[in-house]
């Protein structure tokens, strides 16, 4: 980027910044910046969205998260291997202490994601901002993310589908997976399982930005242990877990 | 002598003919005839998000458009969204833009014999209905 490309998008940068300040009168604002951005600006690699699940918060009957899942996004809720599922409950037990752990796994929304890597269309992709989609305008149903993706996250539709949620469109004979309900992170909102998870008084799941050194994530994982699953995999993934 | 004479008669009655029938089709409107024209909902609100003859001719490269903008760069802005489009013109009788023959989008789509995807993944009807409608 030249030294003129890089003023202009300073000045861009501020006149947007001015534009999303506007008031009306003290205290309403004529446009509501969406985690700092406004409606009319593109998403920026500014933030990283991402999760931090406390697995001694997560119990193992506990299903909140995958139920607000399907209602937020229009799923069946149906398990067999034909169904979308967006997140699975986990229940893990290490054979020599008899420890057992319960932990929702969904998309870990990975910064080097193999599911992108392998897509022969381009429909697989990383936003600006750390959330893996799939833009099914041009997923052409081969399933090969799916083999990629270590952590079994994707689903294929397999039945054509009907009464879908304004937000959230999704049709047969294409891939999809945890979006992070992007249409609600959009809006300023929380995904619909970190909701559920703190109605439901457990508040297991947290939310935020990792780039963001104030934020509560990213202060939680700073000043106490937290993993990634199959890190060895070196894919970074923006879910992280504590306490397995 | 009398062939052409024939001839005369014939070509009078077949102008004759030709003239009574233009001028039926006339009283009937232009297009008259067994092509039905579609019929077009009456939307919400006041006016379109652009100038309607834009719309009929270009709403294709406009959604076109604005789904790249929204799927890759988060822009959700109302104006060109599908969405925003499903909320002026359900019809008040199905609640939905695609759901039957005479709704806002079916009723254009098939007098021009074009097949429309976008409803098999999105959904046809706005918000509140598709909330009221799920358990």
């Amino acid at each position: 980027m030249s030294g003129r490309d890089a003023a202009r998008r300073q000045f861009l940068a501020w006149g947007a910044g001015a534009l999303a300040t506007l008031t009306i009168a003290p205290g309403v604002l004529l446009l509501r910046p969406v985690h700092g951005r406004a409606p009319e600006q593109a998403v920026t690699g500014k933030a990283r969205w991402g999760l931090l699940i406390d697995t001694n918060r997560c119990a193992a009957g506990c299903d909140a998260c995958v139920t607000a899942c399907n209602r937020e996004n229009g799923l069946s809720g149906a398990t067999r291997e034909t169904d979308a599922q967006w997140i699975r409950k986990v229940e893990l037990r290490d054979p020599r202490t008899g420890r057992k752990a319960s932990l929702p796994v969904m998309c870990q929304h990975c910064e080097h994601p193999p599911c992108v890597d392998v897509c022969p269309t381009g429909a697989s992709f990383r936003r600006a901002d750390g959330i893996v989609l799939v833009d099914k305008h041009i997923c052409i149903g081969c399933r090969y993310c799916m083999m990629a993706c270590p952590y079994k996250a994707r689903s294929l539709v397999h039945e054509p589908l009907a009464d879908q949620q304004p937000d959230v469109p999704r049709g047969k004979g294409t891939v999809e997976s945890c979006t992070l309900c992007v249409h609600r992170v959009d809006r300023g909102e929380r995904p619909a399982c970190v909701e559920a998870c703190a109605a439901a008084g457990r508040g297991a799941i947290v939310f935020g930005d990792l780039n963001d050194p104030a934020s509560a994530i990213a202060r939680r994982i700073a000043q106490y242990p937290s993993v990634q699953v199959r890190a060895d995999l070196g894919l970074n993934p923006g879910v992280r877990y504590e306490g397995i | 002598m009398k062939r052409v004479l024939e001839a005369v008669v014939v070509g009078a009655a077949l102008a004759t003919a030709l003239a009574t029938g233009w001028a039926i089709s006339q009283e009937r409107g232009a297009p008259a005839g067994r092509v039905p024209k579609p019929a077009i909902v009456q939307a919400r609100g006041d006016k379109c998000v652009e100038p309607v003859e834009f719309m009929r001719r270009s709403h294709m490269q406009v959604l076109l458009h604005q789904r790249d903008r929204t799927v890759h760069e988060g822009i959700r802005t109302k104006g060109h969204s599908l969405k925003g489009c499903v909320e002026c013109h359900a019809s008040a009788a199905t609640g939905s833009v695609a759901a039957e023959e005479g709704d806002f989008c079916r009723s254009c789509h098939s007098y021009a014999a074009v097949r429309i995807d976008c409803f098999e993944c999105h959904a046809s009807r706005p918000q509140a209905v598709a909330g009221g409608v799920k358990p």
